[in-house]
């Protein structure tokens, strides 16, 4: 199944709700505007850019003439693509490198290190895993089971270790033994406890400044997140400066349209999406084709 | 732009309240707000939908508009429509009497907080004197039951791994283990599945039909989004959950979400999940959460969590501050009772308008205030923290200089310090003439100075 298929697989009920809107087909009315603003609601993007994006895109549809549902829809992707900025730079191919996965409880941070480790095994790329989640019962034993799966080694401590000590070894040993990509998990936290959002600052900054090779910083979000994913990843921009974006879960029905709302409005570009729980389901993102799926174009 | 769906819904009724009679019009405008309001708060569209249409209609009885206060009315209507959309009673575990023994079995989306909320669900039942077993029926996710294993091994509660491989077998062999080892309740912990993987489901509902649960709880997380009604549509359908556990209500979400569940499947929300620790699974409470959602404050779980946290030496305590006066240690304790409650944060959330007083000035719930006050009672000798009058120029530039803050703050806090000793000596009288009308006259008194001053950090 290539990118684009599989791509669109995830994403099916996300199109058929839009299609819902689209199939009405011949001219639109103001109808097709309102439940499209509704629709988009309904994706979890967020009221304020539901609204924006239809304005422009109705001003856009009065100024170029578009009446037909399929030039709409065209119009629409490009228009939500536009939202998106670039990667300047993919941290899992500009190597050598160095990340940062942090998120909120359960977004999927060890499974998303599990499979970029296996991605760069099978890539020949010498990898090593660092298990920073010292304080999740069973985190390091999750991970190390990822990383016999993946073939990679993983460097951790025992349970209750600092974790930004834990860190500085991992960058050490990666160091020490030639890793190319180094990828480190760490404990989940909601970022509404300052405590430990000043702990994470603290192994972010360790891990900066002991590593030699550019850090990155990946907020791991769970598609199926609603309005309050804004607020984490404002939180967690504003302690840790992030990167970028990891979304999760996205072969759910959930429309994961919050990510689109938090990487247009704090200017964080998507690395990857997860769209299924085998290795090869976690994908370069680009933004056209994630929105082409989005609104149904090309079914 | 507005945070929450307090903020919001306070700000659209404050406008309300200045008018004396409303218009078709003004109810539009509050009933826009009040959607957009609780869209953000991931309530789902449909059933915001219902629920502004259900306000609406009541908020247009001629009654309403013509009373003397109408705002209070439409304020009234909201909460009672939303408290009645979460449910209108406290929902309880109903396990069968003449079975031994009873089965929970948990399931949910992948992340949504399963294993902790088993781990904490055997912690609150073994306190009610139950003897729980924890099945660990995830066979799936790496370390899972390891997971299981480490948390039963620090709340004291067996867990029972069978050969890790067949879900439903271990399922069926946890009953036979809790039969063995005299356990009165089972309580399954079962992978996470999304509700259109087939093979999952089907996973799921086998495991339902080995271990006949009593009660089946779906955990929800307190974040998603409007996905959530798909989510639970499905997992009713196939395999018909009894009740919900909200997770990760610890954070800044509204819940919204779970508003939802409530009203698209009928099922009740039986508890809230509130943090890492085992005790924080809370007794779902609806009235309460719809008063927090419109930002009436959570009064009654301040005084529950207060209870929690107080033991009987502090009500002691409390009863020589009276008597004796209130010294630099009872200050001290008093702060550190406010840590073990979650910090000024929490709290203050929970107390009705605080929200938006904190928005404007958000150093004033800054815990590290806290710390800092700390720092200067604990440069403090035990004569001076007993005795704090005695604190001279000469005191006060030693206590700066050995807990590193300004001679300034040490002034400041000493300050405050005689302030509250004053109020304190106030309450003494009060107790003294023992209530009566002019009690209750200088009591409410005290009450606004008590408002119109400062929180003495």
């Amino acid at each position: 199944m290539g990118f684009f298929d599989s791509l669109k697989q995830g994403l099916k009920r996300s199109r058929e709700a839009l299609n819902e809107i689209f199939y009405m087909g011949g001219e639109v009315d103001e109808d097709f505007w309102e439940d499209l603003e509704d629709t988009l609601v309904m994706g979890d993007m967020g009221a304020e850019v539901a609204m924006r994006v239809t304005d422009d895109l109705r001003e856009r549809a009065a100024r170029e003439n578009l009446t037909r549902a399929e030039q709409l829809r065209d119009a629409l992707a490009r228009r939500l693509a536009a939202e998106f900025p670039a990667a300047e730079r993919d941290p899992f191919t500009d190597l050598p490198s160095t990340v940062v996965f942090v998120g909120i409880n359960g977004a999927g941070k060890t499974t998303t290190v599990g499979k970029l480790a296996g991605r760069a095994r099978e890539a020949g790329v010498p990898c090593v895993i660092g298990g920073a989640d010292t304080f999740r019962a069973a985190a390091i034993e999750q991970l190390e089971v990822w990383g016999q799966r993946a073939g990679v080694d993983v460097v951790t401590r025992e349970r209750g270790a600092d974790p930004a000590s834990v860190c500085y070894d991992v960058v050490d040993e990666a160091e020490r033994r030639g890793a190319r990509l180094t990828l480190i998990d760490t404990a989940g936290r909601l970022h509404t406890s300052s405590d430990l959002m000043r702990e994470l600052a603290k192994v972010v900054n360790v891990t900066r400044k002991r590593s030699s090779v550019p850090v990155t910083v990946v907020l791991v979000i769970d598609a199926t997140t609603g309005q309050n994913g804004l607020s984490q990843a404002r939180e967690f921009n504003d302690a840790l400066e992030l990167d970028g974006l990891i979304v999760t879960k996205l072969d759910g029905t959930a429309k994961g349209g919050i990510a689109l709302a938090i990487s247009s409005q704090l200017g964080l570009p998507i690395y990857r999406i997860g769209v299924g729980e085998a290795l090869d389901d976690l994908q370069t993102f680009d933004a056209l084709d994630f929105c082409r799926a989005l609104v149904g174009e090309g079914m | 732009m507005f945070n929450s769906l307090s903020d919001r819904l306070q700000d659209t009724f404050e406008r309300l309240r200045g008018k004396g009679r409303l218009t078709e019009d003004d109810i539009n405008v509050a009933m826009r707000e009040i959607r957009m309001a609780l869209l953000e708060a991931d309530v789902n569209y449909r059933v915001v939908k219902g629920f502004v249409g259900r306000c609406k209609e009541k908020c247009l009885d001629a009654e309403v508009l013509d009373s003397l206060t109408p705002a209070q009315n439409v304020v009234r209507i909201v909460l009672d429509e939303l408290t009645s959309l979460l449910g209108s009673t406290d929902s309880k575990l109903t396990l069968a009497q003449n079975r031994t023994p009873n089965v929970i079995m948990l399931v949910g989306l992948q992340g949504s907080g399963k294993t902790t909320a088993a781990a904490k669900l055997a912690y609150l039942l073994k306190s009610q004197g139950h003897s729980p077993l924890l099945a660990a029926c995830d066979t799936h996710r790496p370390a899972a039951a390891d997971q299981l294993a480490t948390l039963g091994g620090e709340i004291g509660v067996s867990v029972f791994r069978g050969d890790g491989r067949d879900a439903v077998a271990v399922a069926s062999a946890s009953i036979r283990e809790a039969v063995d080892h005299l356990n009165d309740i089972v309580i399954v912990d079962t992978a996470g599945r999304l509700q259109i993987d087939e093979e999952m489901m089907q996973e799921a509902v086998a495991i339902k039909h080995a271990v006949k649960p009593d009660q089946i709880l779906m955990v929800v997380d307190a974040m998603t989004g409007q996905d959530i009604v798909n989510v639970v549509t499905e997992f009713a359908n196939r395999v018909d959950f009894d009740g919900v556990i909200m997770s990760k209500l610890d954070g800044d979400a509204r819940g919204g979400g779970a508003l939802s569940v409530r009203e698209v499947t009928g099922k009740p929300i039986k508890f809230v999940s509130m943090g890492e620790k085992p005790d924080s699974l809370e007794v779902f409470h609806p009235d309460r959460m719809a008063k927090r959602i419109l930002g009436m404050g959570d009064v009654v779980g301040i005084i529950e969590q207060a209870q929690k946290v107080a033991d009987e030496q502090q009500i002691e305590d409390a009863e020589r501050m009276l008597r004796e006066g209130f010294t630099m240690d009872d200050l001290l304790a008093q702060m550190q009772q406010i840590r073990k409650m979650g910090g000024l944060a929490k709290i203050m959330g929970m107390i009705p308008g605080m929200e938006r007083a904190m928005a404007q000035m958000p150093q004033a719930a800054d815990d590290s205030q806290l710390t800092r006050i700390e720092a200067i009672i604990h440069s403090m000798t035990r004569e001076e923290r007993a005795r704090p009058k005695i604190i001279n120029g000469q005191r006060r530039r030693r206590i700066a200089s050995g807990s590193g803050r300004s001679v300034q703050e040490v002034n400041q806090l000493i300050k405050q310090w005689d302030e509250m000793n004053k109020m304190m000596g106030k309450m003494r009288g009060l107790a003294a003439q023992g209530g009566g009308k002019k009690g209750r006259r200088a009591m409410q008194q005290m009450m606004r100075n008590m408002g119109g001053g400062k929180l003495p950090f």
